[in-house]
């Protein structure tokens, strides 16, 4: 058993939801009880998805336990079927149902469909949400895949030249609520596309099982998201042949290595080597002397393995910042952490418990922290700048404007992403030492370090000013204990209302009734 | 009872578990922690519906079971032990603690009662342990509240004193309010339950006369029954005339004329009135379907067709109490269509049939609804605005007045969404 306050990563079924959600004509059937469908929300809310994810939940109750819950999930699946008629079904159990053991992936292959079915075994209590997504994707490429598999042909990557054709490539990984990878799948589409080659497939992103069945007409795959699509390269690499990349475009350096490993796969002359050094402003503006300030600054990293070892390269390499910690809550990935930490001479942390992170953090000192939401708040509480560069996912990580974080506009972005929250950690730095100069208010403060302004000093604060409009109006101790009662966020403009509305109708003395009074006036 | 029609369903439902309601009563006593004993599923679920980041070490957390707590149950129990110890290690402070089952340990039969029996007598004097369930297979989103309200009844004292208890979460802000309003009816001896600290229980008995708050605690009020307290029977506070109806079941049984309510409420009233208008404005004539999830969706119904004029097309709820609600249902239109339970796709079906101005749902659905150009207003956040109370009823017409007037603003029905 084991205490857990917070979670980087849901249980492995959100991560099945991950990829169906991702795709077109899938549906999933989930056996599981009410209130599983809180996950709902992550696509609707958090992606904000204008559709419902394509799943059904069983929801077996308690007294359905004694009774017929198999007969639960035939019902369940015959109707979903027949509803959202699913080119290919998948069919799985959440925690309780797992405990149950009706086997719906079994029952579901009884029933007579023609479609194919993907029973999905993802065990609840030892697996997590980017496994169970891995799991998933890869049990969906077998099955869909399996009947095509030939052991005497493989898929070579100079394939294209004997078609006479352009190369054409698989973009494996990209899923909802995997940061940032709705717009990462356009750069590098467009990188891949300036170099001459063509992707067949983007998936699960936006893929239907057709188009799963059609991965093995391209020559290689792009493993753009090891968490997730790994197993599924390396399965297609082992039926079929098709090689995959290891290198994630994410910084410069490793994008030019990125595309250096495609050409070399494909076996296709890069000629235009020299250019990429510029298709990103970040290497001059790392390189201006307005950043020389950022030399050897204390940075502290900890994400998912994928973006933690990649930030903690262009943080070295490409910004000159020194790297004093490094950690990712992605036990899959510790292998490779550990080994990105021993070349920069820190201790990696493998932790899914939030509070250690803050700990490390708070030992390391840094002046930069990147990590996800929960880091961001950790750092907040330090007073140390941070900027997110992982999931778990928050609806701030779904930008409405084009924010990728691979290839060269990933790495403006990240540029920017950076460095600005250091420049407000400059503006913290003049404001602490003008705060004593009159044209400082109360709540002139940047983003860091901001305390809710109490009710004694809103009550205060007028005071100070000459020429109080509000002047001869007194609060009596009923009106200023219901003050406090409300949010201080409005606190200041509940005060305000009230002290205009005691002005208009002549009460020399705000009590709760008047406050009282005044909202409903004003509302 | 008017004449309303009522009506079962069944099937694949989109609502809450029971373990949610920790969000707001975790808040409501700050003495307490809430350890829910459960899956992965159970702490996200739990982080996710908050909807926000926490920011600070939080007084709820989810002992996550493991393959090896599976295998055997005599080591659950220990490792149970285990990490209470190191939560009180932790935690000093919590002078309550909450051991919460879930669908899992519920599953699994793993005896909560038992271990909180015995960590009772490891820690008295210093923390107290309760248990309840909060799984989804036995109970859905506000119930609880129920389970824990409960839970909490055995640990409380008999008086024979006379008092009035307020029974059920309120807003701090509207609980005081209340407390004033009823103190200047004449009624001196008042106390809440749950109360702001889980060690100040209030004691209760066969002159406590109990006025509910809210509409979902059925098990609660008949373990208050039978401690002998009298339940007054009464249509809930939401609204002018809920709140009205309130006031004067309380004044009733504590021998308060009317006219001495009236005499009191009345410039309450009618600044609410005032502040109700701008809303009904927006509202009126406006076809309403509400999907079931809190249990207050009657209460809700009720307020919005007799006070701000809208039309109802369908009031569903996850759990019916006939009894409990009666005082609601009498004051409903004719011909409401009350449905108990769910069957979502089947519901939605009919969401899209009706074409209503306005659906009250989970954030699961209110997104894809939005998308396909219907307004609507999520459910939740019902229970974490203070909505209750004559004061307060401008306020709850707001919360659905004013996703039509966003609609109003943003003139386009159908937009692409990505």
């Amino acid at each position: 058993m084991e205490l857990t306050l917070w979670t980087y990563e849901g249980p492995p079924h959100v991560g099945a939801m991950r990829i169906a959600s991702s795709m077109k004509d899938i549906h999933y059937v989930l056996h599981a009880p009410q209130g599983d469908t809180y996950a709902d929300l992550l696509f609707t809310m958090i992606e904000r998805r204008g559709q419902r994810p394509p799943v059904t939940y069983t929801t077996f109750q308690a007294r359905d336990l004694g009774g017929d819950t198999a007969e639960l999930v035939k019902k369940n699946i015959k109707e979903a079927v027949e509803r959202f008629k699913p080119k290919t079904l998948l069919v799985g159990e959440s925690c309780t149902a797992e405990l149950i053991q009706d086997q719906p992936g079994a029952l579901a292959k009884g029933m007579g469909f023609n479609m194919p079915i993907v029973n999905l075994e993802l065990p609840a209590y030892s697996k997590k949400e980017n496994w169970g997504a891995s799991e998933t994707f890869y049990q969906l490429t077998r099955t869909l895949l399996k009947e095509k598999v030939s052991p005497s042909e493989k898929i070579s990557p100079l394939r294209w030249k004997e078609l006479g054709r352009r190369p054409k490539v698989n973009i494996l990984g990209p899923s909802l609520l995997g940061f940032r990878c709705r717009d990462d799948v356009i750069e590098i589409q467009r990188i891949l596309s300036e170099q001459g080659i063509d992707t067949n497939v983007v998936a699960p992103l936006g893929a239907s099982p057709d188009d799963i069945e059609r991965l093995i007409d391209a020559e290689i795959n792009i493993c753009l998201y090891p968490e997730i699509a790994e197993a599924s390269c390396e399965w297609l690499k082992r039926n079929f042949g098709m090689e995959y990349t290891n290198t994630i475009p994410i910084g410069i350096k490793n994008t030019i290595e990125f595309i250096n490993e495609v050409h070399k796969k494909l076996d296709l002359p890069l000629t235009n080597k020299k250019e990429l050094e510029n298709k990103s402003k970040l290497p001059w503006y790392s390189k201006s002397v307005d950043s020389n300030y950022l030399t050897g600054k204390r940075v502290f990293i900890f994400g998912d393995g994928t973006h933690a070892i990649a930030a903690a390269k262009i943080a070295k390499e490409e910004l000159g910042f020194e790297v004093v910690g490094l950690g990712t809550y992605s036990r899959e990935m510790a292998r490779q952490v550990r080994a990105t930490a021993k070349e920069l001479n820190v201790e990696a942390l493998i932790t899914n418990n939030y509070l250690e992170v803050e700990d490390a953090m708070k030992k390391a000192a840094p002046e930069l922290v990147l990590g996800t939401q929960m880091e961001r708040h950790s750092a907040k509480r330090l007073g140390i700048p941070c900027s997110v560069i992982s999931t778990p996912m928050h609806v701030q990580d779904v930008p409405a404007r084009y924010s990728p974080q691979m290839g060269w506009e990933g790495a403006n972005v990240i540029f920017d992403d950076w460095v600005h929250p250091l420049m407000m950690g400059l503006e913290e730095h003049l404001i602490d030492m003008f705060k004593h100069d009159f044209e400082f208010v109360d709540g002139h403060q940047s983003h860091l370090g901001h305390t809710a302004t109490n009710t004694k000093d809103i009550l205060n604060s007028d005071e100070k000013k000459e020429n109080n409009p509000k002047e001869g109006i007194i609060w009596t101790e009923s009106g200023r204990a219901e003050l406090t009662k409300v949010p201080f966020f409005v606190r200041g403009k509940v005060k305000t209302n009230t002290e205009k509305y005691a002005i208009l109708r002549g009460i020399p003395e705000i009590s709760d009734e008047t406050l009282y009074d005044a909202k409903a006036y004003f509302s | 009872m008017s004449k309303v029609e009522f009506n079962k369903e069944t099937g694949p439902r989109e609502v809450f578990c029971g373990l949610t309601s920790i969000v707001w009563l975790h808040r409501r006593m700050p003495d307490a922690f809430f350890l829910v004993v459960g899956s992965r599923t159970c702490a996200h679920l739990i982080q996710s519906a908050a909807g926000v980041m926490i920011f600070a070490e939080p007084r709820f957390g989810t002992a996550i079971l493991e393959e090896k707590d599976l295998a055997g149950l005599a080591d659950a129990h220990e490792e149970l032990d285990r990490v209470v110890n190191d939560l009180i290690a932790r935690r000093p402070e919590i002078k309550t603690l909450f051991l919460v089952g879930s669908c899992p340990s519920e599953v699994i039969k793993l005896d909560l009662a038992t271990v909180a029996e015995k960590l009772n007598k490891r820690f008295l004097g210093q923390v107290r342990f309760v248990n309840y369930s909060g799984s989804g297979i036995e109970t859905t989103f506000t119930q609880g509240e129920d389970g824990a309200l409960k839970a909490l009844i055995p640990l409380i004292e008999s008086s024979d004193e006379e008092k009035l208890l307020l029974v059920g979460t309120l807003a701090n802000n509207v609980e005081d309010r209340f407390k004033k309003i009823f103190r200047n009816l004449g009624i001196s001896n008042i106390e809440s339950f749950p109360p702001r600290q889980s060690t100040e229980l209030p004691k209760i008995g066969k002159n406590t006369k109990v006025l509910l708050t809210q509409p979902y605690l059925s098990d609660t009020v008949r373990d208050l029954k039978h401690r002998g307290c009298e339940i007054i029977s009464a249509p809930f506070p939401l609204g002018i005339e809920g709140s009205t109806e309130w006031f004067l079941a309380a004044a009733k049984a504590f021998k308060i004329s009317e006219l001495k309510v009236h005499e009191i409420i009345s410039p309450l009233i009618n600044r609410a009135k005032l502040a109700l208008e701008s809303h009904k404005e927006i509202l009126k004539g406006k076809r309403l379907f509400l999907l079931p999830e809190s249990q207050l969706e009657i209460s809700l119904a009720r307020f919005l067709h007799n006070e701000c004029e809208m039309d109802l097309i369908e009031v569903g709820t996850p759990y019916l109490n006939k009894d409990l609600m009666k005082e609601e249902i009498n004051l409903l239109p004719d011909n409401t269509k009350i449905v108990e339970g769910q069957h979502v796709e089947k519901q939605l079906d009919r969401v899209r049939e009706s074409n209503p101005d306005l659906v009250v749902c989970g954030m699961g659905l209110a997104n894809p609804l939005e998308a396909e150009g219907i307004s609507t207003k999520w459910s939740i956040e019902m229970v974490f605005s203070p909505i209750h109370g004559i004061d307060q009823a401008a306020d709850l017409a707001g919360l659905f007045s004013k996703p039509l007037r966003r609609n109003q603003i943003l003139t386009s029905k159908t937009l692409v969404t990505h």
